[in-house]
């Protein structure tokens, strides 16, 4: 008996091997991944809260992050949470919030984030450890029993720009990440290291070099200094083995002079071979891109029918204000329409390229162009749900003012080339809408005070959770956009909502500035 | 009487040091705090007074290290260049003097007068249903201020609301928006007190945006015009 168990535990496999992740619809209790699963949906297929029961929503306990501004989509396995913020993870008891231990790794003095907060989205777990991406650019592997580091890979040096904030992707034995920094002038990539080792697997430069294809979208040296940031964390399609992520926009930002061409792959979706990093396909939402409209969006993997036909699909509503429907194994432009007010393209042409309206690009003097450069949409998660048919994006209503400034690039320091000046805050405003997938075609919209910072997740009972930057956690009726239960944090909310088990019972998490709170009926 | 007109940013006009300060703020701070200093991502700088960086230490501390965890620190910066900006980021909230005739004190014996303390607080005395104007001088120009006092429809400041609402049971309600958030709406009502509402039980909720609840004044007297706005200007607020 004894000895059964030792020679058990000696030849245990480990704790969260790929398949339970590639699996996450059958453990529908725990949130294995950054989007819950590895199609990017931000759906819990729980049930157990509904429009009926919501009202009832109250908090169970709350964590106190040691800073604000928390943006962690925790992952949750087996009766602990996993939480991160900036170079800092911890484990918490899922019954209580009691940490079970902590792992710091102090920010070096001379750190800056050139452009963006200090934030940090998320860790991802594959076998028996975290993983986690750190502000210096280091990916990070902890044990999850103890949080002992077992690894520490330099990815990047982050003296020149380089930097990283969004939770690592696991895919079967590698780790994917992406880099910030498209306001220092970087070259972006994107990186698979091996899951046990640290030793990097592949890396796809998102800005071609010299000899390869794309290059000759870039005048003279621009390229070196493209941007090209891949800081939001991508899907992956595991019977096709590819891997879906967003490219951030070209730099200098706002002056496109130095950079004449279409400056692939920014503003794209690219879809890499996840064993070689190979480039299967890509698509660019946005060519030469003056405005910093990043397409470093969640991509959502979603099978329907499209003229008769099941398609294999890949969906976006994009910063610039359109919604793209795109065959996910060849790349092929479907459908797209614009979502939210944008007034720099008369639409989409049938590839799906924008038939841009000419003088809509930042100058001198300062153009009122919307979307504001924040965008219709951005980092923050959308989410479709498979019973209700339809995406979740919360939108951001907003234009501005936007003007072209010089442009020397020095390493280390903004490389951005002007600016914007929003339209007066009480013109913005904001709203949770559902899309038709396959269109984008709006069914129902909930108004936001103001544009919003958090993303959206939808349930199988019917809701749809997201927060404002009032304070307010809300939940929606999924098939209405019915306000049915409130809660006001006391914090700006600008994070993702997850769904989980405590004992058999359905409960919500969603970090509120310096809180992350759980909520259970 | 000096008073004063917003900073007007020809390049040329610029010492060097403001400059090179200008020149680092559009390329580096503008991201967030807007092209002008205005705000977006970050505050609006364009004010007489800064809470976090009330001195120019914590200026050019919060210049080269930043305020965690959202603005980052522009550490690259040489230390000439955080003066710099340091200097131009007061300029944004500072005035340049220029002449105008009026006597303040003869102004301020027009403004209790005239009943402008009704709605005004100037150095705590008086009441606050419009801005407070204890530092109108150190954020305003002349003109504004003359057209402040005879077209109030002409500018409304942009955290200065007024809402009509009826509530359940039928009552109209009129006062400045203290807060808002998706489902709830916080009033400052006449009397000088806050009333809450759940928006969801208003029969109407009327934001009536352009509209001013400050009467214009056209009929002052140009020399008590004049004495009244070197009055307001002279109002920097407390040191
Ligand atoms: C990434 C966005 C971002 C950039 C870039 C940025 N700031 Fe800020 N800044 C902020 C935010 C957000 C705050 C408010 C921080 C807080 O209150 O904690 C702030 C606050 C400030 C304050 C304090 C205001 C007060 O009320 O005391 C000053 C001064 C300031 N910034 C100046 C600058 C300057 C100068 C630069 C360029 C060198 C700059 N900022 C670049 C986001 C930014
Ligand atoms: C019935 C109330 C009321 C009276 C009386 C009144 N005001 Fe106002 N005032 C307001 C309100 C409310 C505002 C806010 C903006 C608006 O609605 O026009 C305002 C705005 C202003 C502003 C602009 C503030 C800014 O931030 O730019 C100035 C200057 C001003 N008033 C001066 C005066 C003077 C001088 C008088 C007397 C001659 C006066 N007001 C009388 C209500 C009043």
């Amino acid at each position: 008996m004894k000895f059964a168990l030792i020679l058990l535990s000696l030849t245990a496999l480990a704790q969260v091997p790929f398949e339970r992740i590639r699996d996450a619809a059958k453990e529908p209790g725990n949130w294995l991944t950054y989007s819950g699963n590895l199609a990017g949906h931000r759906h819990s297929p729980l049930a157990e809260i509904t429009p009926a029961n919501v009202a009832n929503l109250k908090v169970k306990w709350a964590y106190q992050f040691p800073t604000g501004q928390n943006q962690t989509s925790p992952i949750v396995v087996d009766g602990v949470m996993y939480v991160t913020s900036p170079n800092r993870a911890a484990a918490l008891d899922l019954r209580t919030g009691r940490e079970l231990w902590t792992w710091e790794r102090p920010i070096p003095k001379d750190y800056q984030s050139i452009g963006f907060g200090q934030v940090n989205r998320g860790p991802a777990i594959l076998d028996d450890k975290l993983y986690i991406a750190t502000l210096d650019c280091y990916l990070v592997a902890l044990d999850i029993k103890t949080g002992q580091q077992r690894w520490a890979t330099k990815v990047e040096d982050y003296k020149p720009g380089y930097s990283m904030t969004l939770a690592p992707l696991a895919i079967k034995g590698k780790v994917v990440v992406g880099v910030s920094g498209g306001e220092a002038g970087i070259r972006g990539f994107i990186d698979a290291y091996d899951a046990n080792t640290g030793t990097r697997a592949w890396r796809f430069f998102t800005i071609p070099a010299p000899g390869e294809p794309g290059n000759d979208t870039w005048a003279g040296d621009s390229w070196k200094t493209g941007a090209g940031s891949t800081w939001v964390t991508g899907a992956f399609d595991p019977e096709l083995n590819l891997l879906y992520w967003g490219i951030g926009n070209p730099g200098p930002d706002w002056n496109g002079d130095s950079r004449k061409g279409d400056n692939l792959y920014t503003c794209s979706f690219v879809a890499l071979d996840g064993d070689t990093g190979k480039l299967k396909w890509h698509f660019q939402f946005t060519p030469h891109d003056t405005h910093d409209w990043d397409s470093a969006h969640v991509p959502m993997l979603i099978d329907a029918p499209v003229r008769g036909k099941m398609r294999k699909l890949i969906v976006n509503p994009n910063r610039n204000a359109f919604y793209y429907a795109l065959d996910r194994t060849t790349g092929e432009f479907i459908a797209g329409q614009a979502y939210a007010k944008q007034t720099w393209a008369n639409g989409l042409d049938d590839k799906g390229r924008p038939i841009v309206i000419p003088g809509t690009e930042p100058n001198e003097a300062g153009n009122l162009v919307y979307p504001a450069l924040n965008g219709a949409t951005i980092w923050y998660s959308p989410s479709y749900s498979p019973k209700t048919n339809l995406v979740y994006v919360a939108t951001r209503e907003a234009g501005a003012t936007y003007f072209k400034r010089e442009a020397d690039y020095k390493p280390g320091t903004f490389f951005a080339g002007g600016g914007e000046r929003r339209i007066p805050e009480s013109q913005q405003w904001g709203a949770i809408r559902a899309l038709e997938p396959t269109t984008g075609k709006l069914a129902w919209e909930f108004k936001l005070v103001s544009p919003p910072w958090t993303g959206v997740m939808s349930t199988a009972g019917g809701l749809v959770i997201s927060g404002s930057n009032e304070g307010n956690i809300f939940a929606l009726d999924a098939r209405t956009g019915k306000p049915l239960w409130n809660f006001h944090s006391g914090g700006q909310v600008s994070s993702n909502p997850i769904s989980f088990h405590i004992d058999g019972h359905q409960h919500i998490a969603i970090a509120a500035n310096r809180v992350l709170y759980v909520f259970g009926l | 009487m000096k008073i004063a007109l917003f900073l007007c940013v020809s390049l040329s006009a610029l010492p060097q040091s403001l400059d090179t300060g200008k020149r680092i703020f559009e390329s580096q701070c503008a991201l967030c705090h807007g092209q002008d200093g205005s705000g977006g991502r970050g505050p609006s700088l364009r004010k007489a007074k800064l809470k976090k960086t009330p001195d120019d230490a914590a200026l050019k501390k919060a210049i080269a290290d930043g305020l965690p965890p959202e603005m980052p620190g522009a550490w690259q910066l040489h230390p000439r260049e955080v003066d710099a900006t340091a200097a131009y980021v007061r300029s944004l909230g500072k005035l340049i003097v220029e002449e105008i005739p009026g006597i303040p004190a003869a102004g301020e014996e027009i403004f209790n007068k005239t009943g402008c303390a009704n709605c005004h607080i100037v150095n705590g005395k008086g009441n606050a249903r419009g801005p407070e104007l204890s530092a109108i001088g150190a954020r305003r120009n002349a003109k504004h201020l003359r057209e402040s006092i005879l077209t109030p429809n002409s500018f409304l400041p942009e955290d200065f609301l007024l809402v009509e609402l009826t509530d359940a049971a039928g009552k109209t309600v009129k006062g400045v928006k203290a807060n808002e958030d998706l489902f709830t709406i916080q009033l400052a009502l006449p009397n000088g007190r806050h009333a809450s509402f759940d928006k969801a039980t208003l029969k109407n909720l009327k934001r009536l945006t352009g509209q001013s609840t400050m009467p214009a004044f056209p009929n002052i007297p140009a020399a008590d015009l004049d004495n009244l706005i070197a009055y307001l200007a002279s109002l920097k607020g407390a040191e």
